[in-house]
């Protein structure tokens, strides 16, 4: 396993670099103007200058290389150097977004506490509600509780965020006032009050968000136990006087796990993508708002890292569930 | 000769067994029911109410349910009946065919990456990279690309249905292909299947009689989830430009625009958003019944 | 209601309000929304809306305008005319006072110097500044002492306001700017994101496309102001969210730009914590008709250039019965409400330049456009589509995404039905059909497609450069990787010389004749059909005082003088 491991982090190296470069082909090709949002009052000729002031008047392979050398050298060296106090950078250029002009680093540093927050509770919620919700459905088949687990999974999936969170805004903000609308990002939980406001805010967009991951998860969960419930090693655990609830929780539930396991893994990396329609409807603010609005603004060096980075966790968190498959299930070997 | 009579006689007495396992699960045959009402309802609703839908009465704007409009009227006076079965349309046609196109490539890739060894690399690593890619930039280099072509060759309508369908199904597969390949790696170690290689089945035999019989319950759930996924993408797609023209109504259109009358007309949200989940959760049901109906363990029972 | 805010306007530049002042920072915090989110404060260098209005709040200009289109000055004595001697009688120079009593928020004094830096910054040819057209025709800014400035032009420029005036063209100051100039301008992140300035406010935190905090200046120049101590400038969401959050949760005080339909904001207003408000600067929906023929079938680098004139645009009487159709007042009712008015025009305001020789349109008339088509021998066929010599009438009607426009398309589609002219609709995402990425098929100046419709406007309250737009030599093509404002390729030599005209004239009743001119033979062509002159529409919480909604300077011009009820 250590070997198939080690091979699997060499071999990620040349896939990432790949990846990268289809990224940064694909927005090249991708129509789309930096200069999009400026008002049609700045006449085209100001554009013009203002796209060679980004850099946008040289070639292809060049860009991307510098794009390259700023990602994996110098990117690391000023967040190194800002950590440590030295300066190890020295003068390289750093890599810059295009509507604020400031370091794309920084940026993201700014947008990962209220992600993590929202985006990253929601999915723990989910998944900490999704697995015995799927559990005890599929050992209660068809039971009213898995009835009704079911008809909440499937509306939950099938009515999109943009409208369940707008319903919630409508009731608790607008109707009751329990809850704000609009998400605070200076907010610095210090003591309990400020913990309550931080609360407060979160409820609305985690249960949003954390209902349409269950809702996923869940489904999965149910699915493969079912299958693994009828197997025939379950009938001979419980012959030979096995503890229902051992034959259940350990052997079936350890058994079922590969599936929801893949579903998890792919989760994780959206974590960090951010949930676009989310964020906008609450005004979170996070990674998801970020990379949307570099995507309308044509904001190229943003989304190429931003997706670069959301590239990384993928090909991680899939080798991580590949390894777990291992774990789960000592029949399946790599070599 | 008489092997091929005998032949489907078992297959056709399987089918038979498989129909009757269906038929006991009251769900499934709710479901379908359900199902065909629906759809039966989209086909045949134009002929039957025959306001267009894109027919815009102007003094009849934002009107209540009434005889002349049951569901009432939109913010423009088009007839919301009219435009919730036209719309029904052009979401079940999408969703169905893109969920299918997801399912057939995840499935495909799935297996061939959970079997084969040397395929299991390259493929995944190719998983990784459709992960990868941003949508967004994705779908507007598709339309850029191929929408004119598209619609010259197919005319507008098939030609945007064309591309709408690829659209989702080519951006979608990859969860399925990865689930797939989960459950073949651990499913090809398991004793019948060692068995059956031990006494030279061919592979394709193995995929067909003894992989994919095993893996179709997290299909099953992906085609579900698949389907409800797809009629929302439409409506978002139709932001890009890349969808239907834009007084073309669809479910997940019509669920959007209604968003900001919630306060004022709550029923414009209320049928859409119904009808989407009716959907999704009569194909659940369906999903289920068939999937206990294909297996042969639930079958005997 | 403006006016029972505002007692007088002094010459020095200050506005007083009935209420009593209490003195500076005495308000707490007023809470602002905007639904695009500011991604910088310096203006120079992004010249997005949302990023010169933000920044409006630190920065000025040494003039800016009013509510009504007047200059006022801000950071100058007083606004300089021919008459005061401030502008040479040959209208090639113009020279500001400054005001001497100015200290940045830094403490230190506000020169001349300052001014001529600004310049300098904007003007440099590497620093790709979004202003640089407001420093047009300038060949010299010059220094007079500490508080004296001169702009000289390459030529007679009758309207010299350009440099200097209104919120797109504030004064940053020297010592902070001084290590930014030219290609630096990119990497001077910290400038960039908390500028020094003259204004009621100071930078506190910045965070680029989320939220800015700010406080009251100490070294403003009125003692008694800002009344709020502190400002949060919040961005993101959409406008429909913006409303919500100050006239029904009250959670924010002012929401910038609602471009809602009129019953949603009338739903939102019975909340009852804060009211719309709209003002009208010279913003017009309009309608560009193609001149050029788009066909697909011809080959790319042809199709929509002046190489081929459209099939059936080219003809006037089709121009003219697609604009007889349409029913302005009923797209004004569904679409804008109070943020919409009737107009005939592409100049519509200010009044002394909006036209009214082509009122007929204010009335729909589809009988008399059937007429039209009938006499210019379109027929009916069997589809009810007219057609002659084979040319079928049938349009292809393109705008960008926007629930408003989407009614629009689909209400006018109908219209036009009704007249035997087919329609297929299309909408595309804003950030491709405005972007003018040259490899897109779909961006307004690549145009192909027979009609569009968008909205355009003009700074300030002088058309001459917006009437520029429709000269001949701005039509985009392949030549010019579709770079030119004569979207619609619309080419008239009697135009274009009547325009270098209006470059020429001094006197403001001609130049004011002259723009009509220019407006009526765009309008009377067909080439433009104007549908709605579009309103800004905000919205305050009704504890918010103070408030003058400003379409031709930034909205938040006066924020000095808000307060708290």
């Amino acid at each position: 396993m250590l070997t198939y491991t080690i091979r699997r982090l060499m071999f990620a190296i040349p896939t990432l670099i790949f990846i990268s470069l289809i990224i940064f082909l694909l927005l090249e090709l991708a129509p789309g103007d930096p200069m999009a949002e400026v008002p049609l009052t700045v006449p085209p000729e100001v554009k013009q200058k203002m796209r060679e002031a980004l850099g946008l008047g040289q070639p292809l392979h060049i860009r991307y290389f510098k794009w390259l050398i700023q990602f994996f050298v110098s990117e690391p060296l000023h967040i190194l150097s800002n950590m440590t106090g030295f300066n190890l950078a020295g003068d390289a250029a750093r890599l810059i977004s295009w509507q604020s002009r400031s370091p794309i680093a920084d940026i993201i540093a700014e947008r990962i506490p209220q992600t993590l927050w929202v985006v990253g509770m929601s999915y723990v919620v989910g998944v900490l509600m999704a697995l015995p919700l799927g559990i005890i459905s599929a050992y209660k088949q068809y039971s009213w509780f898995d009835q009704l687990g079911t008809f909440i999974a499937m509306v939950g999936y099938s009515v999109p965020t943009f409208f369940t969170g707008v319903f919630l805004i409508v009731i608790f903000s607008v109707e009751l006032e329990w809850f704000p609308s609009i998400y605070d990002t200076t907010l610095r939980v210090v003591d309990w009050d400020t913990f309550v406001l931080q609360f407060k805010q979160m409820v609305m967009p985690v249960f949003v968000l954390a209902l349409y991951n269950a809702a996923q998860i869940s489904r999965f969960m149910r699915a493969s136990m079912l299958d693994n419930l009828n197997q025939d090693y379950v009938r001979t655990a419980r012959a030979k006087g096995l503890k229902e609830q051992t034959v259940v929780l350990i052997h079936v539930l350890r058994n079922s796990m590969i599936p929801v396991v893949t579903v998890i893994a792919l989760g994780v990396p959206t974590i960090f993508g951010g949930a676009i329609i989310t964020e906008q409807v609450f005004k979170v603010n996070g990674l998801g708002q970020m990379l949307i609005t570099a995507i309308y603004a044509n904001d190229l060096p943003m989304v190429q890292t931003l997706t670069f980075i959301f590239a990384i966790l993928i090909v991680l968190f899939n080798l991580i569930a590949d390894i777990l498959y291992g774990i789960l299930d000592p029949r399946i070997r790599y070599e | 000769m008489n092997e091929t009579v005998a032949k489907n006689e078992i297959s056709s007495s399987q089918w038979q067994d498989v129909w009757d396992q269906f038929k006991t699960h009251r769900g499934a045959l709710i479901g379908s029911i359900v199902f065909v009402i629906i759809v039966f309802g989209v086909i045949v609703g134009p002929f039957l109410w025959t306001i267009d839908a894109t027919y815009i009465d102007i003094r009849a704007r934002n009107s209540g349910p009434s005889l002349a409009h049951p569901l009432g009227t939109d913010q423009l006076g088009r007839d919301m009946l009219a435009r919730m079965i036209a719309g029904g349309k052009v979401s079940i046609s999408v969703g169905f065919t893109a969920m299918f196109l997801s399912l057939v490539l995840g499935t495909f890739i799935g297996v061939l990456a959970g079997q084969f060894k040397k395929l299991d690399g390259p493929l995944m690593r190719f998983t990784d990279l459709f992960l990868a890619l941003p949508l967004l930039p994705l779908l507007l280099v598709m339309v850029m690309l191929f929408r004119e072509t598209l619609s010259m060759r197919f005319g507008p309508e098939t030609g945007t249905f064309i591309l709408i369908v690829t659209a989702i199904g080519v951006t979608s597969w990859m969860n399925t292909a990865r689930i797939v390949r989960a459950d073949v790696l651990a499913l090809k170690e398991l004793e019948f299947v060692t068995a059956a290689r031990s006494i030279g089945t061919k592979p394709s035999n193995i995929i067909s009689r003894h992989i994919l019989p095993n893996v179709l319950s997290p299909i099953m759930v992906s085609a579900t989830l698949g389907i409800a996924n797809a009629i929302i993408t439409e409506s978002a797609l139709s932001f890009l430009g890349l969808g239907f023209p834009p007084d073309f109504p669809t479910w997940g259109r019509l669920l959007f625009d209604a968003v900001d009358y919630l306060q004022q007309y709550p029923e414009r949200v209320f049928w859409p958003g119904l009808f989407i989940s009716l959907t999704v959760l009569s194909v659940n049901y369906l999903g289920d019944g068939l999937r206990d109906a294909l297996d042969p363990r639930i079958r005997g029972r | 209601m403006i006016s029972k805010l505002i007692v007088g306007i002094v010459t020095a530049g200050l506005l007083f309000t009935q209420a009593a002042f209490a003195g500076r920072a005495t308000d707490g915090t007023v809470k602002i929304i905007y639904w695009q989110a500011p991604s910088t404060l310096n203006p120079f260098l992004s010249g997005g809306t949302k990023d010169v209005e933000s920044a409006s709040m630190i920065i000025e200009p040494l003039a800016r305008y009013n509510q009504d289109g007047e200059m006022l000055p801000f950071l100058a004595k007083e606004v300089p005319t021919v008459a005061n001697g401030g502008v040479s009688s040959d209208l090639t120079s113009i020279t500001w006072t400054l005001r001497d009593d100015i200290l940045w928020s830094d403490g230190t004094p506000f020169t001349s110097a300052d001014v001529k830096f600004t310049a300098d910054y904007c003007m440099h040819p590497e620093g790709g500044c979004a202003q640089m057209s407001k420093f047009g025709g300038v060949t010299s800014v010059e220094t007079m002492g500490d508080y004296k400035v001169k702009v000289t032009f390459d030529g007679p420029t009758p309207f010299p306001y350009g440099p200097f005036v209104g919120g797109e063209s504030p004064i940053i100051q020297k010592a902070q700017f001084e290590s930014c100039i030219g290609a630096g301008a990119q990497e001077c992140t910290e400038a960039n994101f908390g500028p020094i300035g003259t204004g009621p406010f100071v930078v506190t935190m910045f965070k680029t496309n989320d939220v800015i905090e700010m406080k009251a200046n100490d070294n403003y120049r009125d003692p008694n102001k800002p009344a709020f101590a502190k400002v949060v400038f919040k961005g993101g969401g959409d406008a429909t969210a913006a409303g919500r959050a100050v006239m029904e949760t009250g959670e924010f005080d002012y929401a910038w730009n609602l471009q809602l339909a009129p019953d949603v904001i009338a739903r939102m207003e019975e909340g009852g914590k804060g009211t719309p408000i709209s003002g009208f600067g010279p913003l017009v929906e309009r309608f560009m008709v193609n001149s050029t023929d788009p066909s697909p079938s011809l080959p790319e680098g042809e199709r929509s250039t002046v190489k081929h004139p459209h099939p059936f645009l080219s003809d006037i009487n089709v121009r003219k019965a697609l604009s007889m159709a349409i029913d302005r007042a009923l797209l004004v009712e569904i679409g804008y409400g109070k943020a919409g008015k009737l107009t005939c025009n592409v100049v519509p305001a200010p009044a002394a330049y909006a036209s009214d020789a082509n009122d007929s349109c204010l009335v729909q008339d589809i009988a008399g456009a059937n007429a039209v088509l009938d006499a210019a021998g379109w027929e009916r066929g069997s589809d009810g589509v007219r057609a002659k010599d084979g040319v079928r009438i049938s349009i292809l009607y393109q705008t960008s995404t926007n629930a408003v426009r989407q009614d629009f398309q689909a209400l006018i589609k109908q219209w036009w039905s009704e007249i035997g002219v087919e329609t297929e609709l299309k909408n595309i995402n804003a950030s491709v059909f405005f972007g003018g990425d040259p490899g897109s098929p779909d961006t307004y100046q690549k145009f192909y497609a027979d009609v569009e419709m968008y909205a355009n406007t003009f700074n300030g309250t002088d058309p001459q450069s917006y009437l520029g737009n429709w000269v001949c030599s701005e039509i985009p093509g392949p030549d010019t990787q579709w770079q030119g404002s004569n979207v619609q390729r619309f080419c008239d030599p009697a135009y274009d010389a009547l325009h270098k005209k209006l470059t020429q004239t001094g006197d403001l009743a001609e130049r004011a004749t002259i723009a009509k001119a220019l407006n009526d033979m765009l309008m009377q062509a067909y080439s433009i059909i104007p549908l709605v002159h579009r309103g800004r529409m905000s919205a305050h919480a009704n504890s918010l005082g103070g408030v003058v909604l400003n379409t031709w300077d930034s909205e938040l011009w006066n924020v000095a003088d808000w307060y708290r009820k």
